[in-house]
C-alpha cells in the first residue's frame, strides 16, 4: 500500500501530480465504496480544486506542506468550512459547517486534500457503526462483518485504500477498536494534545481526535501535524512531548494480568503472546503488572460519558440549526418533538442514562461514584508507569462481529470496548497496531500499546520496529 | 432496582425527549439492565477516594474578555431552520 509520507515527497519533488493522486483515489472510491459504504459524502469538487492549487504552487516554485497531495478522509463529526457535517444523525442531516475545526485547518495548511466525510455511529455512540442514521459500513477484510466503531467509516476508508490517512475521534475506543477490526493502525493521542475545537462534542472530558494510517511512519507524521496547543480549546495542553532516545533494550513493557479474562478469544490471546515473544526477542524487558481497578472502567465510563453527552447534546433544540419538528404547537413541544424525531435509539438511550445519573437523588450514587472510579484508574496507571514505559494489551477481546449480532443487547456491544476505555479515563495515549495474522474469516485483531501522558514519541519507534520485524 | 413508567417519563421530561409508549417500555427495561450492571461499581473501595472530573490536571485558562466578531454571519444564519430577516423564528414563548 502507498505511504502518505512517500506520496507527499513525490508530489513535492514534482515526480507526481497532486491532481493525479486525487483522481486515482476518487476513482477507487467510486469503484469500491458502493459496497463498503465508508463515506457519507465525497468532496470531489473541493478535493480537485485543492489538488490543482498544490500543483500550481509547485509549478511556481512555492513551498508546499508536509502532506502535499495526500488524500485524507475525516470523520463526520469534524467541521470543514462550507461542507456538510451530520454526525451521522438526522438531527444534523443538512448542517453546513460555518468554520473549520483546528485539525482540519492544520491538515489543509500542510496541503493535505480532504477527500470526504466518513460514516460513524450517530454522535460517536457505538462500537460497530450500525448506529449511523444513514447506512451500514462494511469491514473491507470481510464484508459480512462490521468495521467496528464509532469511527468505522474512517477505519474502512484507510483499510480499503480509499484514503491514505483518516481522522477519527476516540472517547472510549472509537479509533483503536475499528483499527483493530479493519487491520490498520489507530492512534488515540494523550488527552489535550490535539485540539477539539470544531469537533462535535460527545463526552468532553474523554473525547480526543486521532488518526488511522496503514503504517507507523504516517501515524507519526499526522500526529506531528494535528497536535499542539490551541487557545480555542480550553482543555488543550501547553505541555510538550517528552523527548527520549528510543532503545528497545532499555524499554520496559508491562503486561497487566487482569487482561487474561474469560471473554478473551483464544486466537487473540495467542497473537498477543506471540507479540510479547517478539518484543522479548528484540530485547525489551517484559514485566508483569497489575491494573486492579480496570474492571470497573467500563460501567464507570458509561455513566461519565452518558452524563456528559446528556449535557452536550442539550444544544440540539432545533432553533439555531439542525432539524426542527414541523409537528409542534408550543415551544416546549418543539424541543421535545425535534429531539424525539431527530435522535436515533442509542443516542436517546444514552441521554436517558446520563440524565438519570445526574438527576436529583441519583447524582452521588452514580455520577460521583463513577468519578471516584476514574481517580482509582488514574492512580493505577500512575503506579504502573513508575515501573514500565509501555503497557501492552489486546485492543479488543474478540475480532469483528457480524451485522446485527450485538445490536439488540446494549451491554454486550459495550463490552467490545473493555480494553480501550481505561486509557480514556486516565487520559493517556494509546495505539492499536494490526496483528500479523488474520483469523479463519480473514479478520484482523489489534494489539494495544499504551504509554504515559505526552509520551507518544515512545510509541512510534516501537510500532516501526515491530512493523519491520 | 425498579424503574417505573413514571420514572421514565420524568427522565424524558428532564431530557426534553418525546418518547413513544414503545420507546418508554424498551428504554425502561434496558435502563434497568444497565443500572443493575452498574452495581458492579459497589465492589470498589472508594471510601477515601476523591472524584476526578477530568483525566489530566484541570487548570483555569484565562484570557482578556474581548469580543471577537465571527467572520461569516451568513454561514451561521444559513443553518437556521426558520427565520425572518436575520431573526430566528421560534414557537410562541408567552401565551
Amino acid at each position: 500500500m502507498n505511504k502518505a509520507i512517500l506520496i507527499a515527497k513525490k508530489v513535492k519533488s514534482g515526480e507526481l501530480k497532486a491532481a493525479d493522486i486525487i483522481k486515482e483515489y476518487l476513482e477507487r472510491i467510486k469503484e469500491k465504496d458502493e459496497k463498503i459504504n465508508a463515506f457519507l459524502e465525497v468532496f470531489t469538487d473541493s478535493a480537485l480544486k485543492k489538488a490543482a492549487e498544490i500543483d500550481l504552487k509547485i509549478k511556481q516554485g512555492k513551498p508546499v506542506g508536509k502532506l502535499a497531495g495526500v488524500p485524507v478522509a475525516i470523520k463526520d463529526n469534524m467541521l470543514y468550512k462550507n461542507h456538510k457535517m451530520s454526525c451521522a444523525s438526522k438531527i444534523l442531516e443538512h448542517y453546513v459547517s460555518p468554520y473549520s475545526a483546528t485539525v482540519v485547518e492544520k491538515l489543509l495548511n500542510e496541503d493535505a486534500v480532504i477527500i470526504g466525510r466518513t460514516n460513524m455511529d450517530e454522535f460517536a455512540m457505538g462500537s460497530s457503526t450500525e448506529n449511523s442514521s444513514f447506512k451500514n459500513t462494511k469491514n473491507p477484510l470481510n464484508e459480512n462483518y462490521v468495521p467496528g466503531g464509532s469511527s468505522g467509516g474512517s477505519a474502512a476508508a484507510v483499510a480499503a485504500d480509499m484514503a491514505l490517512i483518516s481522522l477519527g475521534s476516540d472517547t472510549g475506543g472509537s479509533i483503536r477498536q475499528p483499527a483493530a477490526f479493519c487491520g490498520v493502525y489507530g492512534l488515540k493521542p494523550t488527552y489535550g494534545s490535539v485540539s477539539r475545537y470544531g469537533l462535535a462534542a460527545f463526552a468532553s472530558s474523554l473525547d480526543q481526535i486521532g488518526c488511522f494510517t496503514n503504517n507507523p511512519e504516517d501515524m507519526e507524521l499526522v500526529f506531528s501535524v494535528i497536535s499542539g496547543h490551541d487557545k480555542r480549546d480550553s482543555t488543550s495542553s501547553r505541555l510538550r512531548q517528552t523527548k527520549k532516545e528510543f532503545d528497545i533494550k532499555t524499554v520496559k513493557i508491562g503486561i497487566p494480568k487482569e487482561h487474561f479474562m474469560d471473554g478473551l478469544k483464544p486466537e487473540i490471546k495467542k497473537e498477543f503472546l506471540s507479540t510479547v515473544q517478539t518484543l522479548k526477542n528484540l530485547g525489551a524487558n517484559i514485566i508483569n503488572i497489575s491494573l486492579p481497578n480496570a474492571r470497573y472502567a467500563l460501567p464507570a465510563y458509561y455513566i461519565i460519558s452518558s452524563s456528559e453527552a446528556s449535557a452536550n447534546l442539550g444544544r440540539y433544540d432545533g432553533m439555531r440549526y439542525g432539524l426542527n419538528s414541523k409537528n409542534a404547537d408550543s415551544l416546549a413541544s418543539s424541543y421535545k418533538l425535534t429531539r424525539g424525531e431527530g435522535f436515533g435509539p442509542e443516542v436517546k438511550r444514552r441521554i436517558m442514562l446520563g440524565t438519570y445519573s445526574l438527576s436529583a437523588g441519583y447524582y452521588d450514587a452514580y455520577y460521583i461514584k463513577a468519578q471516584k472510579i476514574r481517580t482509582l484508574i488514574k492512580k493505577d496507571f500512575k503506579k504502573a508507569f513508575k515501573e514500565v514505559d509501555i503497557i501492552l494489551t489486546p485492543t479488543t477481546p474478540t475480532n469483528a462481529f457480524k451485522f446485527g449480532e450485538k445490536s439488540k443487547d446494549p451491554i454486550s456491544m459495550y463490552l467490545s470496548d473493555i480494553f480501550t476505555i481505561p486509557a480514556n479515563l486516565a487520559g493517556v495515549c494509546a495505539v492499536s497496531a494490526p496483528s500479523k495474522n488474520t483469523d479463519e474469516n480473514g479478520l484482523s485483531a489489534g494489539m494495544q500499546f499504551i504509554s504515559n501522558h505526552f509520551n507518544e514519541n515512545a510509541l512510534f519507534p516501537l510500532m516501526g520496529l515491530l512493523n519491520n520485524d | 432496582m425498579e424503574i417505573t413508567k413514571k420514572d421514565i417519563e420524568h427522565i424524558a421530561e428532564l431530557a426534553k425527549l418525546e418518547l413513544t409508549d414503545k420507546e418508554k417500555e424498551i428504554y425502561g427495561s434496558q435502563l434497568k439492565d444497565i443500572l443493575v450492571w452498574m452495581k458492579e461499581l459497589n465492589k470498589a473501595d472508594i471510601s477515601k477516594t476523591e472524584p476526578a472530573s477530568c483525566s489530566l490536571g484541570a487548570e483555569n485558562v484565562l484570557r482578556d474578555d474581548i469580543v471577537e466578531k465571527f467572520p461569516d454571519t451568513a454561514a451561521l444564519l444559513n443553518n437556521v431552520p426558520e427565520k425572518e430577516f436575520d431573526f430566528i423564528k421560534v414557537e410562541k414563548v408567552i401565551d
